[in-house]
């Protein structure tokens, strides 16, 4: 059970960025090749946030723990600092991007990747 | 004063990465319709400044071998990598940034391109619509090369690789041009959003494995233990999203069409970042695996034919070319190949301490001499052809002739630049290529020729682009075209005798600067 509970979250995390990556690489349409993005994005933070889990362990606040003499396990704060720092990272990554997307289907009228390749021209 | 001076010299490292950053805020508080001249002020002062604080570190870690800045409560200046080791258990924790010889190389590059097209580009700029977008973004951008080449953690080199990704795609889209740019800026977007998780995710199994993030103690206990299946995972990760933010082949499309709808100055700069994203390529290759424990005999080999593809791709869809900047922007992928060359040849014989010390160490040499050469000249190229479309108004080749009458200067510096990039001598091109034939000759005579090849095809090329702009009579709708005010010629003349300085004396240079920086990264 407790091997279940640990790997779990990492077949998910697998799970989810492959989906993502299909979206993005078969999708057409440029708003779900960003929402596919984001799944990506929630798998990478997802896997990140997985590293430091136990399922035995406490939240790592040292204030906050009942029985203070006792040795107790804390699941790992790095990574959650690194998951929140890559969330607000990608928030403005999708912002901008949806942004450029609003400015595209302005000029072109399209949001199709297939129309989406003036540059070539 | 004193009290300044003090903070100033305890504080620089970290100042060449505030400075910008905070001038980006300023620039922003600033009414662009009302004040543009204070704001052109701030900004130029912002880049100015965080320049002048990259050099200061720069000469400092060159004078003492190494300088390391330590952020948080503490000794902040040197101790090394272990006065980071703060926690009880001994785990170095905290977020520092170390600068050896390879990354004051870096450093240094970056100020002086960026301190030159910040100058440029408030003549250049000036008046034209997303001003108030350009200034901040261009300070972030700058920002956030300092911070990649000047950082000893893995998840804060992320941090700034973010930073960088997002001020260039926004920079290379802020022109929108009826769409083109904002689809240029996207496509730069979402390939530098992919290619930062993948790094993410190699920075999240090093951690899982080893439980650290600081990049000294990471490579300590990489080669120590001898690398897991993990640790490779982990260098795939990392190196593949670098080598296609460096602008490699098979990963180049993007290059091409973020540097050539970019504002000319922006487009500059954006070398600059891709090769900071290269400079990490070489970080996590080099000091974070290296030689010990890794065999790299595959994986150099693996690059050395990733870079002498990227030459000749770059080369041969450069030539066909018709739009001058995207025309160069083909060149940059081709010059990088050059870089990589040089360092995947090192990195092939990098187990072999006789091949390392016989050619090796010469071929990392010659590819960072390489990168700083490129970045001086190809800078000026873009520069001197932004120069052009500026005056005239044009992109296209066909459109163009008989300029050099009509702006002299600026036929002057693109022909240098031409020529440095073409590698003809007395110009830098000319010493680093050369320096690059010698060792890779050495390891294999084939990759030397593909070299030698390709910087024919692009004297062709550059003979081409010469002629058509330059040369040739004069045009009818071209008969106004004047030269460009001293304000936009005085950074590309400054370029210019960068270039010419260096094909002077590269010993000096190599002496000074690049065997050490070598040694740093073979260390």
């Amino acid at each position: 059970m407790n091997a279940i509970l640990t790997h779990l979250p990492f077949v998910i995390a697998v799970t989810v960025a492959i989906a993502g990556l299909a979206v993005v690489l078969w999708r057409r349409n440029l708003i779900h090749v960003l929402m596919g993005m984001s799944l990506v994005e929630s798998a990478v933070n997802l896997f990140l946030v997985a590293l430091g889990y136990r399922h035995d362990a406490v939240a790592p606040i040292y204030t906050g723990l009942r029985d203070g003499g006792e040795h107790v396990y804390m699941v790992l704060p790095t990574v959650q600092a690194l998951t929140l720092t890559a969330i607000v990272i990608g928030l403005a990554t999708t912002a901008m991007m949806l942004s450029l997307v609003i400015v595209i289907h302005r000029h072109y009228g399209t949001t199709d990747v297939r129309d989406v390749r003036r540059l070539r021209e | 004063m004193n009290t300044l001076l003090a903070f100033w010299s305890l504080h620089t490292p970290a100042l060449a990465v505030a400075l910008p950053l905070l001038g980006a805020m300023l620039v922003m508080l600033v009414p662009a319709e009302r004040f543009p001249q204070l704001r052109g002020i701030v900004f130029f002062l912002a880049a100015a400044l965080g320049a002048f604080a990259a050099i200061n570190v720069a000469g400092q870690a060159l004078a003492d071998g190494a300088c390391t800045y330590v952020f948080g409560a503490g000794p902040r200046i040197g101790g090394g990598p272990e006065a980071t080791c703060t926690t009880f258990s001994g785990v170095p924790i905290r977020i520092y940034f170390h600068i050896d010889a390879a990354g004051a190389l870096m450093l240094l590059v970056a100020a002086i391109t960026s301190t030159a097209a910040a100058l440029y580009a408030l003549r250049s700029e000036e008046g034209s619509s997303g001003l108030t977008a350009f200034q901040p973004l261009y300070l972030l951008l700058v920002a956030g090369v300092y911070g990649m080449v000047a950082t000893g953690d893995a998840f804060n080199f992320f941090v700034f690789l973010e930073i960088t990704s997002l001020a260039g795609a926004a920079l290379a889209a802020c022109r929108i041009d009826r769409g083109l740019a904002a689809e240029a800026g996207l496509k730069y977007a979402a390939i530098s959003s992919l290619g930062g998780l993948s790094y993410l995710v190699g920075v999240g199994l090093l951690l899982a494995r080893h439980d650290l993030l600081n990049i000294a103690a990471l490579s300590q206990a990489i080669q120590g233990g001898g690398p897991s299946a993990t640790d490779y995972a982990a260098l795939g990760l990392m190196a593949l999203p670098l080598a296609m933010k460096a602008g490699t082949v098979p990963m180049h499309q993007w290059t091409p069409d973020t540097y050539s709808r970019a504002p000319h100055p922006v487009s500059a700069f954006l070398l600059i970042s891709s090769q900071a994203s290269l400079f990490g390529l070489f970080r996590v290759a080099f000091t974070l695996f290296g030689a010990p424990v890794v065999s790299t005999t595959s994986l150099g080999a693996f690059l050395a034919v990733l870079a002498a593809l990227s030459m000749f791709v770059g080369v041969t869809m450069a030539i066909p070319q018709h739009d001058v900047k995207r025309l160069i922007s083909h060149h940059a992928v081709s010059q990088t190949g050059y870089m990589l060359l040089g360092a995947s040849v090192a990195l092939a014989v990098l187990g072999d301490a006789e091949k390392t010390a016989a050619f090796g160490r010469d071929a990392l040499a010659g590819s960072l001499f390489h990168m700083m050469n490129y970045a001086i000249y190809n800078g000026l190229l873009f520069l001197a052809a932004g120069a052009v479309v500026w005056r005239t108004g044009k992109r296209n080749l066909d459109d163009m002739g008989g300029l050099g009458r009509a702006m002299p200067v600026t036929m002057l510096c693109f022909g240098i630049g031409a020529l440095a990039i073409a590698g003809i001598p007395p110009m830098s091109g000319f010493a680093s290529k050369w320096v690059l034939y010698e060792s890779v000759f050495r390891y294999s005579p084939l990759l030397a020729i593909v070299a030698m090849v390709v910087s024919l095809l692009t004297l062709a090329s550059f003979v081409k682009v010469f002629q058509a702009m330059f040369l040739g009579p004069a045009r009818k709708h071209l008969s106004e075209v004047k030269e460009v005010p001293l304000a936009m010629a005085f950074p590309m003349l400054l370029l210019a005798l960068a270039t010419i300085a260096i094909g002077l004396f590269p010993d000096v240079v190599m002496q000074r600067l690049l065997l050490p920086a070598a040694d740093a990264l073979l260390k």
